[in-house]
């Protein structure tokens, strides 16, 4: 045991004395929670309207500056006649035109039914989609209002109830989740193969493996700082997520937490199998990213929906373990649920683990062939 | 009982025959060098031996244990330096030292007798990086890793490649000592200047043993009458040389050429062809064959 935390010892000092480790440990989260969480969402502030108003009555009135209060939208200008239109979205500011038909208030008014016209630039359709949603529920919402309770409902803008669970679209609350399955996928699973990679390459291992050290004590010599750190990363993370994000916490953190250290053996079990076959750092390091990186961006739902992959890349994804660790974050911290609904990503978890570890340790060999 | 005994090892990489059929025995308290080219078949060998590598074919014991069989009881009785520097060099010199004893479930004030006299010379570095120590140096952390724990059979893998003239003597000397402490010792060098300062010798070449015996044993294997010559222009001497009807062999020593000839050739002989040829400041003289000249007929002969 006194050799095994000798092992453990000198990991921590080789972590310690190598800055870009350092570096990629702990600056490599909080550069991606704020750089995802903030720079990179779907998330729309101040976008670029106009507005052409052939009815200018007091309901389309109000409806603008209801638009323009929202801080989703700007006023760049005011357009007199259809031809603007092409015009204006051509120039690109403008992204989202509001027509409201000639006698709109009148007939909301008189007959209770009126007509709104959201015109989109959908060369960019994601930015598309969310403001024609956005301006619709604020039209909505300015409908509600004006009816009295039991009242049959007028405006004809049909609305879809998306985003239940996050109806302003906050780009964070999808993309923590994901940064934190990369981020501890990364640390986890790359830097264990690289530096098992490492001790090959400068013949380390040869001393090593000669030493009454066992196979097994060096490779857990090797995992133990790593599921520390990561730990410690994961709890970073679920902090800026809370507290700088405004993510909420919903579910219970333990479970949370638990299920964390699940995804990191999950990660260093991947880890250790690619240190199995990678004999340099090099190779180790393009394993780990074509393996996991790669794969955990754009196939487990982080950026891209897996509702709307082609069906073989729908497929694939449900390989990919951290599309399950996403949707476990999300439905402790912003549904709240429990094991109760999670239990079938868990159990997908467990066993992956368990055949991944199976595997490596089937791979261990105690001499170099 | 023989510290170590090969007994037909062979290994192969693929087509690659690394190691074919070799057979030797070391003696407890010997000091056996392993003298070939690169790509001998020495570093492997030395892994076969040190359990890394298992043999294709024949088996091998050290102290008694068998490489294959018994390698983990093995691997605590023997000390391994391998060819490349492998400590870390990102860890002080005492660390690296303090990590390996550990390692071997002891200290370095338990066994720090046996390496006092080589770490001595370390201990004013001790807190400096490996990484940033001379080629020197280097190996004589390296050797005091690989005896921390006090082995039974200490294996060197070309110590002394890449490590400078100075460093190698003193290095040589150092393993001097630990012989006279009984250490059994295996060494493999490319360099035959340095054959003589082991007790016994196996030549070796392309996976293959060809003779093994005391340095001057290995000298007096060569029956052949040898001279050493030297001439004003030597790149012509050694054509000229080679397509001489009494010539058999001529390779170039630093400054002279080594020339063995028929029986019956005197170099009043070989005088006289240099002269019908034009050479000029010829010197030519009989000498005792070393180590190398040996090598070079046994390599020819196969």
């Amino acid at each position: 045991m006194n050799r095994f935390f000798a092992f453990v010892r000198k990991e921590f000092y080789h972590i310690q004395r190598d800055r870009r480790t350092v570096l990629i440990l702990f600056g490599m989260p909080l550069v991606m929670v704020i750089l995802f969480g903030f720079a990179l969402t779907n998330e729309i502030k101040n976008a670029q309207i106009a507005v052409l108003d052939f009815d200018h009555g007091q309901h389309s009135q109000r409806i603008i500056d209801r638009l323009l209060s929202s801080g989703y939208f700007r006023l760049r200008q005011s357009l007199t006649s259809y031809r603007d239109i092409e015009a204006t979205f051509r120039q690109g500011h403008v992204k989202l035109v509001v027509v409201f038909p000639p006698n709109f208030t009148n007939d909301y008014a008189h007959d209770g039914l009126a007509q709104v016209q959201l015109l989109a630039d959908a060369s960019e359709q994601n930015t598309a989609i969310s403001l024609t949603n956005y301006a619709t529920s604020i039209i909505q919402s300015y409908n509600n209002e004006q009816n009295p309770p039991n009242a049959a409902s007028p405006l004809q803008i049909s609305v879809e109830p998306r985003m239940v669970f996050n109806p302003d679209l906050k780009g964070a609350f999808v993309f923590v989740p994901g940064v934190m399955a990369m981020v501890l996928l990364l640390v986890s699973a790359l830097m264990t193969s690289v530096t098992i990679a490492r001790e090959k390459e400068t013949g380390t291992m040869e001393v090593l493996l000669v030493s009454p050290l066992s196979q097994l004590q060096i490779l857990f010599g090797k995992v133990l700082p790593y599921l520390l750190l990561s730990f410690l990363n994961g709890c970073i993370i679920i902090a800026l997520g809370i507290f700088l994000l405004g993510i909420p916490l919903n579910g219970s953190l333990l479970l949370l937490l638990a299920e964390t250290l699940l995804f990191i053996f999950l990660s260093l079990s991947l880890g250790l199998l690619i240190s199995t076959i990678a004999e340099t750092q090099l190779v180790a390091m393009f394993a780990s990213l074509l393996l996991m990186l790669m794969p955990t961006i754009f196939l487990s739902g982080f950026i891209f929906p897996i509702e709307s992959m082609p069906r073989a890349l729908q497929f694939i994804s449900q390989i990919i373990p951290a599309r399950y660790f996403i949707d476990i974050v999300k439905g402790i911290m912003i549904k709240g649920v429990g094991l109760g609904y999670l239990w079938k990503e868990t159990l997908v978890l467990v066993s992956m683990s368990a055949l991944l570890m199976g595997i490596s340790l089937h791979n261990l060999k105690p001499r170099l062939e | 009982m023989d510290a170590i005994v090969i007994d037909n090892v062979s290994k192969a990489y693929g087509s690659t025959k690394a190691v074919q059929t070799v057979s030797l025995s070391v003696k407890p308290g010997e000091l056996f060098g392993l003298i070939g080219p690169d790509g001998a078949g020495k570093t492997t060998l030395f892994k076969i031996l040190v359990t890394l590598l298992r043999p294709d074919e024949g088996r091998a014991t050290v102290v008694g244990r068998d490489v294959v069989k018994d390698f983990r009881a093995l691997r605590s009785l023997v000390g391994y330096m391998p060819g490349r520097f492998s400590l870390y060099p990102d860890l002080t010199v005492e660390e690296n030292l303090s990590f390996f004893a550990t390692v071997f479930g002891t200290s370095i004030q338990a066994n720090y007798d046996l390496i006092r006299e080589i770490y001595v010379q370390l201990e004013p570095f001790k807190d400096r990086r490996a990484g940033a120590l001379s080629g020197g140096m280097k190996q004589k952390l390296a050797l005091c890793c690989a005896l921390i724990h006090k082995p039974e059979v200490l294996f060197l893998d070309e110590p002394t490649t890449g490590v400078d003239a100075v460093s190698r003597k003193e290095f040589w000397e150092m393993l001097q000592r630990l012989k006279e402490r009984q250490l059994t010792m295996l060494v493999s060098t490319p360099y035959m200047d340095e054959a003589n300062r082991c007790d016994r010798i196996a030549l070796m070449q392309t996976g293959q043993i060809l003779a093994i015996d005391t340095p001057s044993g290995v000298e007096h294997l060569f029956r052949k009458p040898l001279y050493a010559v030297k001439a004003a222009e030597t790149f012509r001497l050694i054509q000229d040389l080679r397509k001489a009807p009494f010539t058999q062999t001529c390779y170039a020593f630093g400054e002279y050429l080594h020339l063995t000839t028929e029986e019956g050739t005197t170099p009043a002989d070989i005088d006289r062809y240099l002269r019908e040829r034009r050479h000029e400041h010829v010197t030519i003289k009989p000498i005792q064959a070393g180590i190398e000249d040996s090598f070079m007929a046994l390599m020819q002969h196969g």
